[in-house]
């Protein structure tokens, strides 16, 4: 796997207290990353480091072999509390966000461009409302379309969806998916959501619990595409790769030591494990 | 506490608030029927003046009186028939001008300033004890220093309007922009907006409100002071009018300066205030 995201080692401390550090793992081109893990162990901190929003205490991100020094236009993130500017409309912040892609486009052009952006989120009957008129739904595909406008080689995610109610997280869940598999964009998303993940993600990664928070898994989803909310759970492996999941969230999350690691355990070389082909002993249990 | 009132009601209760204290106001400076030679209070005739001097009082006038004088000077507001003999509307205007330049001046270089302030934690804690040692000080406190070194009586008094009416915009704009929220500006960053780009689309519409507060306040403050510095530097403008008719003894004039500072003051809030209503935003 050529990776076109490499993590190399990046670590975050604060004072004495390191909340993850030997973090490693690449993201190749096309494929759609999403990270699990309890709150507080750095989630956060990794996409953060990963935009280029903030710098890492240790290690680099390098990215198409360079190592970044700043955020970039190419990697465009999804913010969790939508971050839309309250005093432009919908269209007017997407349009924000284009101009700064296209610097020598008029004006009118970035507007069309908007609103074309926001049609493939629905919402072209939105766009000339402003944030404080829309449903937190309706933010948040906005945010959504203002990150896909730029054409970002690389979308970030941090729960997307997580101060949504359960219906409209699910509508979203299923056109992000579309959206996602319809032009192979390579993606990074934080997820709480174990459902989230297998939906959107290729492959799962699994954080242990901070402080001294490691990648302590991988998980390797072989469950075949277009994924929808409603076909899902019918597929053969579905639950057990929810089950493996949910088992290391509850308990092996915990017990992970990265002083005292599994003997296959390794930080640049992180089992991965595919429970959806070979149900694995722990998820039988 | 603020249930709604309807617009007619309080309108009514406001004119008959009006009416008994006008009614009150005509009553109470009525000639008293078997009056003639009360005794008047020493002090008070010398404060009076020439006119006490001279033997003769100048009664308290009445609203009717007041209304009277307040048409003829409305007739005609804009005459001018030399320079101690102007209509109310030209020193109105005089003043209005010396509190534009002043406040547009100091809003020249208060917003720039407290931008760059507001962007900066160092410049911010460099500058902060000259604005809080200088911000409590009374704007004509400046005014000799101003004549002194200005040596231009008009000048002096856009200067003190300049020194009053830059702190409320050099420190709300310093504190809107240091408040704008971090997700915003991190928005900015990963669309590489660039440092220009990021202050006029972003971080001026986030502080625009609070700036705009502070503009408010400070032309509030500009037209409390500019009374009182035209009385002290005299030539042209409402508050040596107001002098000046205190020296004539034309109590009506006073009172008539006095509403129509007060309707001027309200009128540049209101302007402010739709002002502030065009950048307001709602989350
Ligand atoms: N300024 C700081 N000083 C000390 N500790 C901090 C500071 N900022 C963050 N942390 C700690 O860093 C850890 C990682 O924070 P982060 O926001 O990345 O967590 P997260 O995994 O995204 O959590 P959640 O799932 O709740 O969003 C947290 O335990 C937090 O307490
Ligand atoms: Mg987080």
């Amino acid at each position: 796997m050529t990776a076109y995201v490499s993590i190399e080692g990046v670590a975050r401390r604060y004072g004495p207290t390191t909340i993850f550090q030997d973090v490693w793992f690449g993201i190749a081109r096309g494929e759609f990353v999403c990270l699990v893990g309890h709150s507080g162990c750095g989630k956060t901190t990794i996409l953060n480091i990963l935009a280029g929003l903030e710098a890492p205490d240790d290690g680099a991100v390098i990215v198409d072999g360079q190592a970044i020094s700043g955020p970039s236009l190419d990697r465009a993130v999804v913010f969790q509390g939508h971050a839309l500017m309250p005093w432009m409309t919908a269209a007017g912040n997407v349009a924000f966000a284009i101009s700064c892609r296209h610097r020598d486009w008029s004006r009118a052009a970035c507007d069309a461009a908007a609103r074309e952006a926001l049609k493939r989120v629905g919402l072209d009957h939105a766009a000339d409302r402003k944030p404080a008129e829309l449903s937190g739904g309706m933010k948040q595909r906005v945010g959504i379309a203002r990150a896909l406008a730029i054409n970002p080689k690389m979308l970030l995610m941090d729960e997307p969806f997580s101060a949504l109610d359960a219906l409209t997280r699910g509508a979203l869940q299923d056109e992000v998916a579309r959206l996602v598999s319809e032009t192979a964009q390579t993606g990074f998303m934080i997820t709480h959501d174990v459902d989230e993940a297998i939906l959107l993600a290729d492959r799962i990664l699994l954080m242990s619990n901070g402080p001294e928070a490691r990648i302590a898994e991988v998980v390797v989803n072989t469950l075949p595409k277009p994924r929808t909310r409603a076909n899902l759970h019918h597929m053969p492996g579905y639950h057990a790769l929810r089950d493996h999941i949910l088992d290391f969230l509850i308990a092996r999350s915990r017990a992970f030591k990265a002083d005292a690691p599994p003997a296959d355990w390794s930080a640049r070389a992180v089992p991965a494990v595919s429970p959806a082909l070979s149900p694995s002993p722990l998820a039988a249990e | 506490m603020t249930a709604s009132v309807s617009f007619w009601r309080s309108a009514g209760l406001s004119l008959l608030i009006l009416a008994i204290f006008l009614g009150a106001w005509e009553i109470a400076v009525m000639p008293k029927a078997g009056g003639g030679g009360a005794a008047l209070d020493p002090e008070y005739a010398a404060l009076l003046g020439q006119a006490a001097a001279q033997g003769g009082t100048t009664p308290m006038p009445g609203p009717s009186a007041i209304g009277k004088r307040l048409f003829e000077l409305l007739a005609d507001p804009f005459y001018v028939r030399g320079p101690n003999d102007q209509g109310i509307g030209v020193q109105i205007a005089y003043s209005l001008l010396r509190v534009g330049a002043g406040f547009g001046l100091a809003a020249i270089v208060a917003i720039p300033l407290g931008f760059v302030i507001g962007m900066s934690p160092l410049l911010n804690a460099a500058l902060n004890p000259f604005i809080q040692v200088l911000r409590p000080v009374s704007p004509l406190a400046w005014m000799p220093l101003a004549l002194y070194s200005i040596k231009d009586s008009a000048i002096s008094a856009v200067f003190v309007i300049f020194i009053c009416s830059i702190w409320p915009m050099l420190l709300n704009t310093a504190f809107g922009v240091a408040s704008v929220r971090r997700e915003w500006l991190n928005v900015a960053r990963t669309l590489e907006a660039g440092r220009w780009r990021t202050a006029i689309r972003v971080i001026l519409p986030a502080a625009a409100p609070t700036i705009v507060t502070g503009m408010r306040i400070s032309i509030g403050i500009a037209w409390l002071v500019i009374v009182a510095a035209e009385m002290l530097v005299g030539g042209t403008g409402i508050g040596y009018w107001v002098w000046n008719q205190w020296n004539n003894l034309s109590i009506a004039d006073i009172v008539i300066a006095i509403l129509m500072i007060g309707l001027v003051g309200l009128a540049l809030d209101r302007l402010l205030g739709l002002g502030a209503r065009a950048v307001a935003w709602r989350e």
